[in-house]
């Protein structure tokens, strides 16, 4: 008698156990690789808006291999989540990864090593790129599906109105700042988002950062180097001054100010007139874009501000087929022309070029969008991003938000930021060069 | 008077029951008691030792990476006493969220109880016109789910979005009382309805010797609802000390929208960030424990130190 109830209460609790994941880990451990006539069975975390009919069109084609996608909440929590359910045994085959959750992924060894599967694909990226999915190893954690090359977004009209030109160096940028405050002291040139660690990254990357590297068998960590002290200084001291505003992005108070014409410009990626679209549907045609200020005039750099990949959960059962897909989706033209045309991301494989055809809606006015996202694409710099990066951004949002508020250097947010990292590195037992 | 002669005759009648059955029972009866506490048993044991137990497991352990931590074996579980609990208490962070949670909660308390007692008693009173109605509106909106009371204020605390234009309710300074009214916009409907209960179910008769006696509706709120009402308070107080304890969604949910609120501002967010963003659940799980036994110190520290004092001799 009390055997059996034991017995009951461990199947209970293994079932209780096994059920705070995903709900379909019985769906994956169904396909058998094998047997030809049951079709292996795929779950993807994905978070792309209609991923749904991409995948449709690939289950229709391959029916040995099928895909069920499961719609996720973006970014940081789709990373935790997807960690977690890592670490409980039971991960999706496939998810979908943003390149700077991706070395966390790696390092709890939550992703497979794609190098065989992906060798022919290789050449349909950029290096840079490349260079987000191997960390600068010799392996391969995913493949890149999308990009965030950053550029500027700004008010045409306004500029026109108040007589500003669309500034090419950051200095411009400075003083366009003073500009707009001096023509209507309720508007602002653009606002500094203590929320936002990515755009951040992106603007430190243009300026030739390199937060964290390999060299040897040690990371290296430099996230308060010269480059990115410039850049935090620089957004500091106009914060200071009071020509930019210090406002989150994302709120409904930066909504309304993009709307109301009181925000002339976005520091943004690629994606941005996604964004504009749904927050500031009242400035439609009225935006146009231009490469990012640049830290010396006659240079012509960019940096990323998010995208993301198909990385392979390292516990699935199905790592070929999964792999197999994860290089359709991202490389085969009628997957990246649905990729671009259903869930508008902007891609990573180069022939996606071919895809981008008429402006987005909101761009409407501006015939030459994509080829001159393309141009910018084109002069992004590299990036490695380490296995601590959402420690790194979670400081970063609360050592910013204080010095926004006290109206201290952010140079000195910046070495907080530094300090936790390498903090948080060394407790975990990760080798750091000195 | 007649619900206490009842509840006599109802105690004699179950002493007597109970001395009836106690001679036959005893010698067979070993099993039913068991099998009747199995279910709560077996639940309590599913759903609550097995976490907590869980939870202090994962507490004294922790990942030790190796070299760049990429590639299989990089990282192992290793056991590590208490250091978890070491440097959980020695973390600034959580002391510093245990301050403002403390100065959240006085308000909190203070204010919500205060507001509740007082709709309570005034919705008692004889002469209250629209009883019904004052109820139903003081209560709704306790309805509302956290998330979307907090999301619908942090919209009327924004500079651009809010009715009050001149004032920064997300400041610095502000920001804890901003807070602490939706808690209290959304809770004394609950706490008031406590009360008001209670209220009801006391005798008129008490009423009508206070009366006779010449008290005023102010002596009798005072002098008689209050003393009665005792109980009550010390609940709904306990109640409310743990929530405060526990305020999570409110501060999470403005976050985003302001500078002034740290990913640690409470200590049950600085355990949601450790777990789920920075990925360390073993400092989280530590943390909880810390958090859990403050918690029970302060509920029932508070509990014994007014007993006596509510309860009367009991």
């Amino acid at each position: 008698m009390r055997t059996t109830r034991l017995a009951v209460a461990a199947a209970l609790a293994a079932a209780v156990a096994a059920g705070c994941g995903s709900p379909e880990p019985a769906a994956r451990q169904s396909g058998s690789p094998s047997a030809a006539s049951t079709p292996v069975k795929l779950t993807y975390w994905t978070w792309a808006p209609n991923m749904d009919k991409i995948v449709a069109v690939w289950n229709q084609a391959h029916p040995d291999i099928q895909v069920t996608v499961n719609k996720q909440a973006s970014g940081d929590e789709a990373a935790a989540k997807f960690l977690t359910a890592a670490r409980a045994g039971n991960p999706p085959d496939l998810m979908q990864a943003e390149y700077q959750h991706l070395p966390s992924f790696v390092a709890a060894d939550a992703v497979a090593d794609l190098k065989a599967e992906t060798e022919p694909i290789r050449g349909e990226f950029s290096e840079g790129l490349w260079g987000l999915v191997t960390l600068g190893t010799d392996s391969v954690y995913a493949v890149p599906q999308d990009s965030g090359p950053m550029m500027l977004f700004y008010r045409k009209d306004l500029f026109d109105k108040y007589g500003i030109a669309v500034p090419k160096t950051w200095q411009e940028y400075a003083e366009a700042a003073r500009r707009v405050r001096e023509a209507d002291p309720k508007a602002y040139l653009g606002t500094f988002s203590s929320k936002d660690p990515g755009s951040f990254a992106g603007l430190a990357q243009q300026a030739g950062a390199q937060w964290w590297s390999i060299s040897g068998e040690a990371w290296k960590v430099s996230i308060d180097d010269a480059a990115t002290t410039k850049v935090a200084d620089y957004w500091g001291d106009l914060v200071k001054e009071g020509v930019i505003d210090d406002m989150p992005y994302f709120t409904p108070e930066w909504n309304k100010a993009l709307n109301d014409g009181r925000l002339l410009t976005w520091p943004s990626a690629v994606w941005a007139p996604g964004v504009l679209e749904t927050n500031a549907p009242k400035a439609k045609g009225k935006w146009a874009v231009a490469p990012l200020p640049q830290w010396s005039a006659g240079e012509n750099v960019t940096g990323f501000w998010g995208g993301s990949s198909t990385a392979v959960a390292a516990g699935s059962k199905h790592k070929e087929a999964a792999a197999k897909f994860a290089a359709w989706l991202n490389t085969d033209p009628q997957a990246v022309d649905l990729l671009v045309k259903e869930a508008a991301v902007y891609p990573a494989a180069t022939k996606g070029a071919a895809a981008l055809t008429g402006a987005p809606g909101y761009f409407s006015n501006q015939p030459g969008f994509w080829r001159q996202a393309s141009a910018i694409a084109q002069t992004a710099r590299g990036f490695t991003f380490g296995p601590n990066v959402s420690t790194a951004y979670s400081v970063f949002k609360d050592a910013f938000d204080k010095a926004v508020q006290a109206k201290a250097p952010f140079s000195t947010a910046l070495r907080t930021v530094q300090d936790a990292v390498v903090a948080d590195m060394r407790k975990a037992g990760f080798t750091l060069a000195q | 008077m007649r619900s206490g002669e009842r509840s006599s005759q109802t105690r004699a009648a179950a002493s007597r029951h109970d001395t009836g059955r106690r001679g036959k029972a005893a010698p067979r009866g070993t099993v039913a008691p068991y099998l009747f506490l199995t279910p709560a048993v077996a639940l309590f044991a599913l759903f609550l030792a097995l976490p907590i137990g869980y939870t202090v497991y994962l507490s004294l352990r922790r990942t030790k990476v190796s070299g760049l931590g990429l590639g299989r074996g990089a990282r192992k579980e290793v056991f590590v006493g208490l250091d978890n609990y070491a440097a959980a208490v020695s973390d600034g962070e959580l002391w510093a969220g245990w301050l403002r949670g403390l100065a959240y909660g006085a308000v909190v308390l203070s204010v919500m109880l205060g507001l509740a007692l007082l709709f309570a008693l005034l919705l008692d009173s004889a002469r209250v016109r629209l009883a019904r109605f004052s109820r139903i509106a003081i209560f709704l909106p306790y309805a509302v789910p956290g998330v979307v009371a907090s999301l619908m204020w942090g919209f009327l605390y924004l500079p651009s979005t809010s009715p009050l234009p001149g004032v920064d309710f997300l400041a610095a300074s502000t920001v804890l009382y901003s807070m602490a009214n939706i808690a209290v916009w959304g809770g004394t409907g609950f706490n008031m309805l406590v009360l008001y209960t209670t209220l009801r179910a006391i005798p008129q008769s008490l009423y009508e010797a206070a009366r006779i006696d010449g008290a005023s509706e102010l002596q009798i709120a005072v002098r008689v609802k209050i003393p009665i009402l005792a109980p009550a308070i010390v609940l709904t107080t306990v109640f409310s000390i743990i929530a405060t304890i526990q305020v999570f969604s409110e501060p999470t949910t403005l976050k985003p929208l302001t500078a002034t609120i740290s990913s640690t501002w409470s200590p049950l967010m600085k355990i949601y960030r450790d777990a789920f963003v920075t990925g360390d659940l073993y400092s989280a799980a530590a943390t909880s424990i810390v958090v859990a036994g403050i918690s029970l110190v302060l509920s029932f520290g508070f509990l014994r130190v007014v007993r006596n004092r509510a309860f009367g001799e009991a």
